[in-house]
């Protein structure tokens, strides 16, 4: 199988920890294919995690190199199951499904529409349609439309770059500065969103795409980094939260992995405040806790049935660390110049 | 003071709310208070046994009673 999101940095994409869950299912014996966007992403070199690696084109190259590149690859490999684990690259494999799926390379993954429903810009329309908490929000192409998206949804203001990345401004000043920061990394619209004090929680779930979540597990943060990602978590049991993560698959009908970033505020509301069309970074406490959620949507992608996970280990944690993984040049230099290792 | 069903105490003094993942420790004495509470004893029974084993004043003992229970609330520890 193959797996995309090897960049276990500070900001990390979620393939390491979907192929470490994966290597803990009895239900396969796997060869797991690595798939990566830049020669230093570190779950390249975790040589007992990734058997092979091969380099992807950016998703700004269209579908067609995708294509391209995935029909060499399956050329090599015997690739049964693909889990693409990024925002910005899920577009084209969903519009490539049918071809891939021709190819031999099963996906699970939502609908376009599911897709861009829950896309940040949509997701007060959202929240409307379903009868879902979400906080108000505007979209922003100019910094100029900062005051007026101040005035609407006050100080501090919440400020998000359309896949990744969000800072919390308190002036119009600081504003300023991060539409400048965001709108260079992540181009515009950025989306103002109100800001909501309160408890950080995000929900890992697995929807079959019929209205099921066949797993939920909840998680609150306990330590973040400067980028707001989850450095240490612990796994909760709070019937609310499985209530309405199994809301929101029912609702959608949702189809593969998702995470709920919820905030609970002081008076127990629960918003969400973003909703993530794949698993999360943290997703193996899934595993952990007792639901395997890569492991479950991989038998999904194969068509293999699955039962409804309802049981976890509650005050499960995890601590994140940093490790120093040493590698050679040579296997580095095979990677930049030869896009395979 | 009806501790949270599913609050998880330790001997050690150990607190778990597994439904917000907050943790506390607790000072042996409201350890144990808290684990005798968890058994069902009641409030009464529980100040009586405190009274009977530490030289504390019935005064005093109401009064830091309703600091604890004020701090448990605020802990969103109990019922």
């Amino acid at each position: 199988m193959a797996v995309t999101g090897l960049n276990a940095t500070d900001s990390p994409g979620p393939g390491v920890a979907v192929i470490r869950a994966l290597r803990e299912t009895p239900d396969f014996d796997l060869r797991i294919v690595g798939l990566s966007y830049e020669a230093l992403e570190p779950g390249i070199y975790l040589r007992e995690l990734v058997d092979r690696t091969y380099q992807l084109p950016y998703p700004s190259a269209g579908t067609a190199a995708l294509l391209e590149r995935l029909r060499y690859i399956r050329e090599q490999e015997d690739v049964a199951v693909l889990i693409p684990n990024f925002d910005a690259e899920l577009y084209n494999f969903i519009k490539l499904a049918p071809q891939l799926r021709a190819l031999g390379m099963h996906t699970f993954l939502p609908t376009l529409a599911q897709l861009d429903a829950r896309d940040k810009l949509n997701l007060p329309a959202f929240g409307a349609a379903h009868g879902l908490h979400v906080p108000a929000s505007r979209p922003l192409h100019h910094a100029a439309e900062l005051a007026t998206a101040a005035e609407t949804l006050g100080w501090p203001l919440v400020l998000k770059g359309r896949y990744y990345d969000a800072a919390v401004v308190h002036s119009l000043a600081q504003a300023e500065q991060a539409f400048l920061r965001l709108s260079g990394l992540w181009g515009v619209p950025l989306i103002a969103q109100q800001f909501v004090a309160g408890q950080e929680i995000n929900i890992a779930g697995l929807g079959d795409g019929h209205g099921r979540a066949l797993s939920v597990v909840p998680m609150r943060k306990l330590t973040i980094t400067d980028k707001g990602k989850a450095w240490a978590g612990i796994t909760l049991a709070d019937e609310a939260l499985l209530a309405l993560a199994r809301r929101f698959a029912e609702a959608t009908q949702w189809r593969g992995g998702f995470e709920l970033e919820i905030m609970r505020s002081a008076s127990g509301e629960l918003f969400i405040m973003e909703i993530n069309p794949r698993f999360p970074a943290w997703i193996y406490l899934t595993a952990a806790a007792g639901q395997n959620q890569p492991a479950a949507l991989l038998r999904l992608a194969l068509g293999l049935p699955v039962t409804m996970m309802e049981e976890y280990a509650v005050g499960k944690m995890f601590v994140r660390y940093a490790w120093d993984l040493i590698t050679d040049h040579t296997q580095f230099q095979q990677v930049a110049a030869l896009g395979e290792l | 003071m009806k501790l949270k069903k599913n609050i998880a105490t330790s001997e050690s003094g150990f607190i778990f709310n597994p439904a917000t993942g907050d943790s506390f420790a607790a000072n042996p004495l409201a350890a144990d208070i808290l684990a005798r509470a968890k058994e069902g004893l009641n409030p009464a029974a529980i100040k009586a046994d405190i009274l009977a084993r530490y030289d504390v004043a019935p005064g005093q003992l109401e009064k830091d009673w309703d600091d604890l229970l004020a701090q448990l609330r605020d802990f969103n520890l109990l019922d």
